[in-house]
């Protein structure tokens, strides 16, 4: 950090700023994702490419505290039984973290392939939950949409993530 | 903050998530003993984030109205002949509803009867979907003072909708007719045969529990049924479809991928709620009055 005062106060913010912007802007799209266009279950499958982006690529900004929270904002804002989020979510971002030295080198086609595989196995655990929280069998089809939908959102998203994760990166090889 | 050296925070965060699963596993406890506490949450939230919700439903309303013109410009031929016949069938229905009128008008003079109060309603916006991947649910944007109470009945402008499940001070819940939690009693009016019509998250809910000998055939059209006090009588539903599987289903006059505006009415009926969703209906809110 720089010498005057006022100069490093602002570095501090920014660097405050940078830790949290993954997390914020995940919760943002959470929230967003629930405005009524007409695609049922669409929260839940904006909540995964986030969450499994920065696991592989930034993982000090997504600690496990901020996807326990954004799998909690994510049961709170639709009607599923509490922790089906959470549970879900942790499993995604542990895994991710664990593939982290495999993933982080590979190409985009084969990022989004394996993003298709965690999504697939979180559409399933979210729907076994469900049957179990619930205690009835809910059908397979909204988990199988939910699944083609994150699959469906993750190239934008994660086009939009690595800019904002290059830049950061900028910011932080200058400071 | 506490300074705590290099190899004890590592393995604190190594211990983060395993921590926060078990974590993950108490909400689950909690969330299915106590419900109460996890409504209150979701309903915490939802006042939270309505404001911004409603202020992006401006954007939104555009483009989908955008879209909307766009497809009916270009359907317009067709729109437009079926709307002439549709019109003509209309007229030959509003002179037999006029001699229908006059003649209940006359029997109703004749049995001095007692007319119904009128239903009080009131309107919301809907704001957003608050339903997920299991659920189908829609949340309503109410003004802080609002009177809706759990168990009112929504409507669309074509028919049924659905029921208020969870209230707050400045949003409420509606879950709808397709959910799989919904269990809605209908009459088909052609056999007045009672049924229950049982949502599956698909967009025809099922029709099940006929009485013997009285199925319900393609077209009928259903309305709901005073049975048990849940549901006030005579409320448009839908039409019955057989679909390809030899299943009854109901396609709902209500439109509900396409919800702008629920009427809200407040028959007076409380049945089938449970005992403490009755005993408070009013919605938590910080005494003021």
């Amino acid at each position: 950090m720089s010498g005057t005062g006022g100069r490093g106060w602002l570095a501090a913010a920014d660097g405050v700023l940078r830790a949290v912007f993954p997390a914020l802007s995940a919760a943002l799209l959470l929230v967003l994702a629930t405005v009524p266009v007409g695609i049922p279950g669409l929260a839940a499958a904006a909540a995964l490419p986030p969450v499994f982006f920065w696991s592989v690529f930034r993982p000090a900004a997504m600690p496990p505290s901020a996807v326990f929270g954004l799998g909690v904002l994510q049961d709170l804002l639709g009607f599923a039984p509490l922790g089906v989020g959470p549970l879900t979510l942790l499993a995604v971002h542990g895994l991710a973290f664990r593939a982290r030295e495999v993933l982080a080198r590979q190409s985009f086609l084969r990022v989004w392939l394996a993003f298709c595989g965690f999504a697939a196995g979180a559409g399933a655990a979210g729907w076994a939950l469900s049957a179990l929280l619930a205690w009835s069998v809910p059908p397979p089809a909204p988990g199988l949409f939910q699944f083609g939908l994150a699959a469906g959102l993750y190239p934008a998203l994660a086009w939009a993530f690595s800019r904002a994760h290059r830049a950061m990166r900028r910011a932080e090889g200058v400071a | 903050m506490i300074r705590l050296s290099i190899p004890l925070r590592q393995a604190l965060a190594r211990l983060s998530l395993p921590l926060l699963i078990a974590a993950a596993f108490a909400v689950m406890l909690l969330g299915k003993a106590d419900a109460v506490l996890v409504e209150r949450a979701r309903m915490a939230v939802a006042d939270l984030l309505s404001p911004l919700w409603a202020a992006a439903q401006e954007p939104v309303a555009a483009v989908r109205g955008a879209a909307r013109e766009a497809g009916e410009l270009w359907g317009l031929r067709a729109e437009n002949g079926r709307l002439r016949e549709e019109n003509e069938r209309l007229r030959h229905w509003h002179a037999t509803a006029l001699s229908l009128e006059a003649e209940n008008a006359l029997l109703r003079r004749q049995l001095a009867w007692v007319p119904d109060p009128a239903p009080q309603f009131r309107t919301a916006r809907v704001v957003a979907d608050a339903g997920g991947t299991y659920a189908r649910a829609v949340l309503l944007a109410a003004a802080p003072q609002h009177s809706i109470r759990k168990g009112q009945v929504a409507l669309d402008e074509r028919g049924f909708a659905g029921r208020v499940t969870e209230v707050g001070s400045r949003s409420a819940r509606v879950l709808l007719a397709t959910d799989i939690n919904s269990r809605v009693p209908v009459v088909v009016e052609g056999s007045r045969a009672r049924a229950m019509m049982v949502g599956n998250n698909a967009s025809r809910p099922r029709l099940q529990h006929w009485p013997e000998g009285q199925a319900p055939r393609e077209g009928d059209r259903v309305v709901t049924s005073a049975e048990a006090n849940a549901f006030p009588a005579g409320l448009p539903v839908g039409l019955v479809r057989w679909s390809a599987s030899g299943a009854a289903e109901v396609e709902l006059f209500a439109r509900l991928d396409r919800l702008d505006v629920l009427r809200l009415f407040d028959f007076g009926l409380s049945g089938i709620l449970a005992p403490e969703a009755v005993a408070r209906p009013e919605p938590a809110r910080a005494a003021r009055r």
